[in-house]
Order: C-alpha cells, then sequence, then structure tokens
C-alpha cells in the first residue's frame, strides 16, 4: 500500500487526502496514518514544487559542477560531500561512479553566484583536486515531467 | 441503372454511435466520456521499435500468418498469463486487430443459418459479421442483478439444434463485467455437453482490477472448441496500430489464415515489431496503466455514489455502466439532453443492443482532470431532472 501511495503522491502531492482515499480504495484515516508514519520514518522527506522558472524570469541559470575529490582516510567521501551540500546555494550532491566523484548542482543563482561559489568556495577547499561547471540551458524534462509540452486529445469524440 | 447494392448489407443496422458521433462531434467544448480506447500513448519504447524497424527497412509482408517471432512471444504470453499452451506455426493467426479475428473467425466457422449466441450488452461488430456470413444471430439479454455475467440458464434457454458457436465477450465492453473461473466452468461444462464452440472476446484481458482475468480456453476440454481473440489496442494503448491475433485449434485457425490471406495479406508489418517488444518489455507499462484506469474507476464508483446513481462495480475494462431508469427516458434520449445541457458525452447503453436501454456507458480512459469536470456536469444534470420530477 505505501508504494501505492508514493507512487501517486510523487506525482501529485496537492491530492485532497480523501480523493487519496477514494482513488487507492483505502480509508482515509489509514491513508493518513501511513503518511504520517512515512514522513516521520523519513521516507517522505518534502513536499515541493516543480516550477519552470524560465518562464518567469530569465535571471536564473542552473549549473551541474563535476567536482573531483581526495577522499579521506576513515571516511571516504562523506565528510567533504557534507562540506559541500551544507552550503546553502547548493541544491543536490551525489556521490557519481565514473570520470569524477561529487556532481553538485546550483539552482536558481545568477551567474556571478555560481562562479564565486565555484571559485571562492568550492575549489578553494583542501581535498578537492579539481571542478568542471555546466550550465543547464534549456529543460526538456524534469522530475518525469515534459516542460514545453501540450498535447490536445485527438481521439474521436465517440468510438464504439 | 440496376441496383449496384447487396441486400444482406443494406439491410444491416447502421452503428447506433454513429448518429450520436455526427452530433456530438458538432458541439464546441464537449467534454466526451464515449471514447472505447485507451488515453495514453503507446509507451515510447514500443513506438520506437517500430520506428526503427521502419529505419531499417522493414517495410515488406511478412508471412499470412505474421512474423514468427511474434506468434512465438504471442504463444509465451497466453502460457505465462492465461496459461494455455499454443503452437506458435500452427495454432495462432495475427489479424487486423481482434476486429479483424471476429470477422473472419466467424465466417471460417459458420454455415448460413446456422445460429451464433450473442450476449449483450456488448461490442457492437458481432450481430453484423454474424449477419455478413449468413447465420442467425440470437441474442441473449445479459441482466443487471447478474452484474451483466452470463449464467448457465441463460445460456441454456437460448441454445437450440442449430447453436453452433457462443461469443463470450468478457471483459466486457460497454458494461465493465467479467466472468469468473467458477461462472466459466458451468458455461464450459453446457458447451462440451452441447456441442458448441466459444470464441472469446479477450481484448480487454489485461485490464481486470482486484480480480484475475480466467481465459474460458484454460477449462479442460475447452481449448478444443474455443478461438481465443485478443490484441495489443487496450493493452498497450496501440489501436491505431490495428493488430490482433486469434489463437485456437489448428483445424479453424486453417480455414482463417486462408480467408486472411486473400483479404488481407498480412497485419501491418511496422506494428507486428513494435508488437514483439510489447510483449517482451511492456509488462510494467500495463501494471501502471492499469493502476491509473483502477483509480479512476474508483474515482467514479465513489462520484455515482454521492449522487445516487445504481451502478454495479463493474472489474474490467475501462467503462462503467451507470442505471438511468428513474429518469425514465430512453438511454438515447438521456444521452443527447445531457449532451444539450451539460456539454457532455456518454453514450447510450442501447448502442449496445436492447438489453442495455435504460443505462449509459461511461468510459474511464480519461485523466482524472477531467473525470471531475465531467461527474460535475452528470451531478447538476441530475439534480436538475430529480428536481423537475
Amino acid at each position: 500500500m505505501r508504494e501505492k501511495i508514493l507512487t501517486f503522491i510523487e506525482k501529485n502531492s496537492r491530492v485532497d487526502l480523501g480523493e487519496l482515499a477514494i482513488l487507492l480504495g483505502m480509508e482515509q484515516a489509514d491513508v493518513a496514518n501511513e503518511l504520517e508514519a512515512m514522513e516521520k520514518e523519513g521516507i517522505i522527506c518534502g513536499y515541493h514544487t516543480l516550477i519552470d522558472w524560465d518562464k518567469v524570469t530569465d535571471q536564473r541559470i542552473n549549473a551541474l559542477i563535476e567536482v573531483r575529490v581526495t577522499p579521506q582516510r576513515g571516511h571516504g567521501f562523506d565528510t567533504i560531500a557534507e562540506r559541500i551540500y551544507k552550503y546553502p546555494e547548493v541544491e543536490a550532491t551525489y556521490l557519481i561512479s565514473g570520470g569524477y566523484d561529487l556532481l553538485v548542482t546550483l539552482e536558481g543563482k545568477t551567474l556571478k553566484e555560481v562562479s564565486a561559489f565555484v571559485s571562492e568556495k568550492l575549489s578553494t577547499l583542501d581535498t578537492v583536486i579539481s571542478t568542471s561547471t555546466h550550465f543547464i540551458l534549456k529543460k526538456y524534462k524534469d522530475h518525469g515531467t515534459i516542460l514545453h509540452e501540450k498535447k490536445d486529445d485527438e481521439r474521436m469524440i465517440v468510438t464504439p | 441503372m440496376r441496383n449496384p447494392l447487396s441486400d444482406t448489407v443494406v439491410n444491416i443496422k447502421p452503428s447506433g454511435i454513429r448518429k450520436f458521433f455526427d452530433i456530438a462531434s458538432e458541439r464546441k467544448d464537449v467534454i466526451s466520456l464515449g471514447v472505447g480506447e485507451p488515453d495514453f500513448d503507446t509507451p515510447w519504447h514500443i513506438r520506437d521499435e517500430g520506428i526503427w524497424s521502419l529505419e531499417k527497412g522493414r517495410t515488406f509482408y511478412t508471412s499470412n500468418s505474421g512474423l514468427m517471432e511474434l506468434r512465438t512471444e504471442i504463444c509465451n504470453y497466453l502460457r505465462r498469463r492465461v496459461n494455455v499452451s499454443y503452437e506458435p506455426d500452427k495454432e495462432v493467426l495475427i489479424t487486423v486487430g481482434g476486429s479483424e479475428a471476429i470477422d473472419i473467425g466467424l465466417r471460417a466457422m459458420i454455415n448460413p443459418g446456422e445460429e451464433v449466441l450473442i450476449p449483450q450488452p456488448s461490442y457492437v461488430s458481432y450481430e453484423p459479421c454474424a449477419v455478413l456470413c449468413g447465420a442467425k444471430p440470437v441474442i441473449i439479454e445479459l441482466k443487471n442483478e447478474n452484474e451483466f455475467r452470463l449464467t448457465k440458464e441463460e445460456l441454456l434457454s437460448a441454445i437450440t439444434d442449430k447453436t453452433k458457436l457462443l461469443i463470450l465477450p468478457f471483459p466486457n465492453n460497454p458494461t465493465g463485467a467479467i466472468m469468473e473461473r467458477h461462472e466459466l466452468e458451468e458455461i464450459a461444462k453446457i458447451c462440451i455437453e452441447k456441442d458448441i464452440f466459444v470464441m472469446s472476446d479477450e481484448i480487454y484481458s489485461e485490464l481486470t482490477y482486484g480480480r484475475e482475468h480466467v481465459s474460458i480456453a484454460s477449462i479442460e476440454g475447452m481449448k478444443e472448441r474455443t478461438i481465443l481473440i485478443n490484441g495489443f489496442s487496450k493493452a498497450y494503448a496501440m489501436t491505431g496500430w490495428r493488430l490482433g491475433y486469434a489463437a485456437g485449434p489448428e483445424k479453424i485457425i486453417d480455414q482463417m489464415r486462408k480467408i486472411h490471406q486473400f483479404a488481407i495479406m498480412c497485419a501491418p508489418t511496422t506494428s507486428q515489431y513494435a508488437a514483439v517488444e510489447a510483449l517482451r518489455n511492456g509488462d510494467n507499462d500495463v501494471a501502471q496503466m492499469r493502476e491509473s484506469y483502477d483509480q479512476r474507476r474508483r474515482f467514479l464508483m465513489n462520484a455515482f455514489k454521492e449522487m445516487n446513481l445504481p451502478c454495479f462495480e463493474p472489474y474490467g475494462a475501462f467503462y462503467v455502466f451507470p442505471c438511468i431508469k428513474e429518469f425514465n427516458m430512453s438511454s438515447e434520449d438521456f444521452a443527447f439532453s445531457l449532451l444539450d445541457a451539460e456539454n457532455l458525452a456518454v453514450v447510450p447503453g442501447s448502442a449496445f443492443g436492447d438489453s442495455g436501454e435504460g443505462f449509459i456507458r461511461i468510459s474511464y480512459a480519461y485523466s482524472l482532470d477531467k473525470l471531475k469536470i465531467a461527474m460535475e456536469r452528470l451531478s447538476e444534470y441530475v439534480n436538475k431532472l430529480r428536481k423537475k420530477a
């Protein structure tokens, strides 16, 4: 049941509790209890809104930064990752297999802010060997949602 | 000039949906719940396989029966999902949609004057296809109180010494009814006793909710007297690809292939390649679509409960079939005046046979957002009618 709730609210967290209960064939109280439990257990980590900021302003840019670091004895990458993700301007931090170690994303910043962050904060960390910054030029699809698509129902209006 | 037309064809009633379609499609801002096909796009990996086959230049006829690769996958699928084993080289024929399989199956099996049992309400093509091959269609009127399932009593009372074939349309369009194993076992027993064949139209087999789909062909003694019809339209949202199949005894498939070979050649090649991919890697897509339909089904059942509109709970397809008898209107009048008053299109139950009179078919192959608006309109209309009364 948990998976059904999660699959649904992952796409639409604003759904009314009563409606969600009807759609999943559950009691409203049970859905509420499950949600609360999953929040407590840290399974549900937040309820966010997917925004196409490009339609609001052209001042915000998003950057992906590949970071190569020296892992530390006894801590691996965790400590260095923590030092990086604690900066409030960092949107996400992932440990990556392959050519570099950490992928750091910055969202909704100006060019100045990104460059200041990389040159003054990130590259000055002792353990950081190198950084490579990519700017996102256009978002086509985010969180499973195609951002520029508007599709009409092309089916015939009545069919047997 | 002489009359250029065939009397048999001229005498076939045009589809009851046609008239409604003409009127509904002229209106603007109509919300329609009248569509009998999925609202989902064909999953991308399936489309991609079709595109790839075109890029590679696979643009020729396939064998009459269809790609061996696809027939093999179909046999794997049927063994896995309904527990019936067929030989891909002898017992399967790929057709242009399930509809072609219905047509040529009847033509391969029926001699003029033989009787074909057609439970109604059901899909609109069985009766005309039976008439076209000279059969005498015998209608079995399914009943709301049985949740529109076929009972053994109904079957027995329709059988004569001319009865040749029973069409078994479950999960059902338009009612959403299904048949469960113990019910099918009763039907099977009668068919064996009375030596009747079955054409089991299982095009909605992947869309059942909380109940497993059972094929009558999986019941002992039935495989040899059943033509199982299925296809890709509903399960994989592939209506426009026009691809279905029939599986059954070699003797019958051989004759169906003959008609298919002369009338069609082979089913569309691109669609056949895409269908191989659907069967190999499509289970997850089907599960996701099924879950969405199920949510919408529950939403509608709850909406009917709130507006006090009686409707048995259907466990299959993507239709609900609420009863509108309290308003003392024919289903056609109800559908037309609902369209007029609220710009909401539903299909009159009578379009699927006389026993659909007093009901409307509502399709839930629509997004929840659309269904919500539609249910507001329906509720508004129902309340208006009740106030008037």
